[in-house]
């Protein structure tokens, strides 16, 4: 029974490793604008002055991990 | 000790999942891929300096690529070079769309199932590889910037003229 219980265990604790990582080129859904976490071209550039002007914070945007990451 | 020996296991299996394929080393694997006009074979192109290009319609750095694969092309055709470039695209018209916009003046062949960069190691989009006369990798790239242009053509030209196998 315990022995059973630790491999039971041990494959559970694996999680998701057993299932394959997205390959680079499979990610053309990712790479579509829908995908993006800002808002759209306009709020980004809003929100991007919002931050230059009260906080003096800069850059943090772009390409990064998500959508594509071709770079 | 049978349940040590099943843990022992349990942590084997864990190790194993996260086994990734190995990239390849040496010989190019070869391929056979539907292109525009026929098919494209790899073992058509023995004696010639292969630059393998791997790219998708979805991926902005291949539109700023194919411009300069079509120079390189145009430059190195006689010497012996053919740009190949294997679309991963998994609908063919979003393919077809890319190329409409942005010609390619080199050779074009598709692979949606992925077979051909996972068999390449492909770690980034797009990812290229120079494939000597022989048949072996000479080197690989991932990614595609304006600084890596003169990088690669430099490199291209030394296989052409033989110093660099």
């Amino acid at each position: 029974m315990k022995p059973a219980l630790a491999l039971a265990a041990a494959l559970a604790a694996s999680g998701c490793s057993f299932i394959e990582p997205v390959q680079p080129w499979e990610k053309g859904t990712l790479a579509q604008p829908a995908m993006t976490f800002d808002g759209g071209r306009l709020e980004t550039r809003a929100s991007e002055h919002v931050y230059t002007s009260r906080e003096a914070a800069t850059g943090g945007g772009g390409v990064g991990g998500g959508g594509c990451g071709c770079n | 000790m049978a349940r040590r020996k099943l843990l022992a296991l349990a942590f084997a299996l864990l190790a194993a999942a996260s086994l990734h394929a190995a990239e390849p080393d040496g010989q190019a694997p070869a391929f056979e891929l539907p292109g525009n006009a026929g098919p494209v074979k790899s073992s058509a192109f023995h004696g010639k300096t292969i630059y393998l290009d791997f790219w998708a319609s979805w991926c902005g750095p291949c539109k700023r690529s194919f411009p300069w694969m079509n120079e390189l092309q145009e430059k190195y055709g006689k010497q012996g070079l053919q740009v190949i470039a294997v679309n991963v695209d998994q609908k063919g018209e979003d393919a077809q769309r890319f190329l409409a916009r942005v010609p390619a003046r080199f050779l074009v062949a598709y692979d949606p199932s992925g077979a051909t960069p996972r068999r390449y190691g492909v770690k980034g989009m797009p990812s290229t590889a120079l494939i000597s006369p022989e048949g072996r990798i000479v080197f690989t790239h991932s990614g595609f910037d304006d600084e890596d242009k003169a990088g690669l053509e430099s490199r291209i030209r030394q296989v052409l003229e033989g110093k660099l196998k």
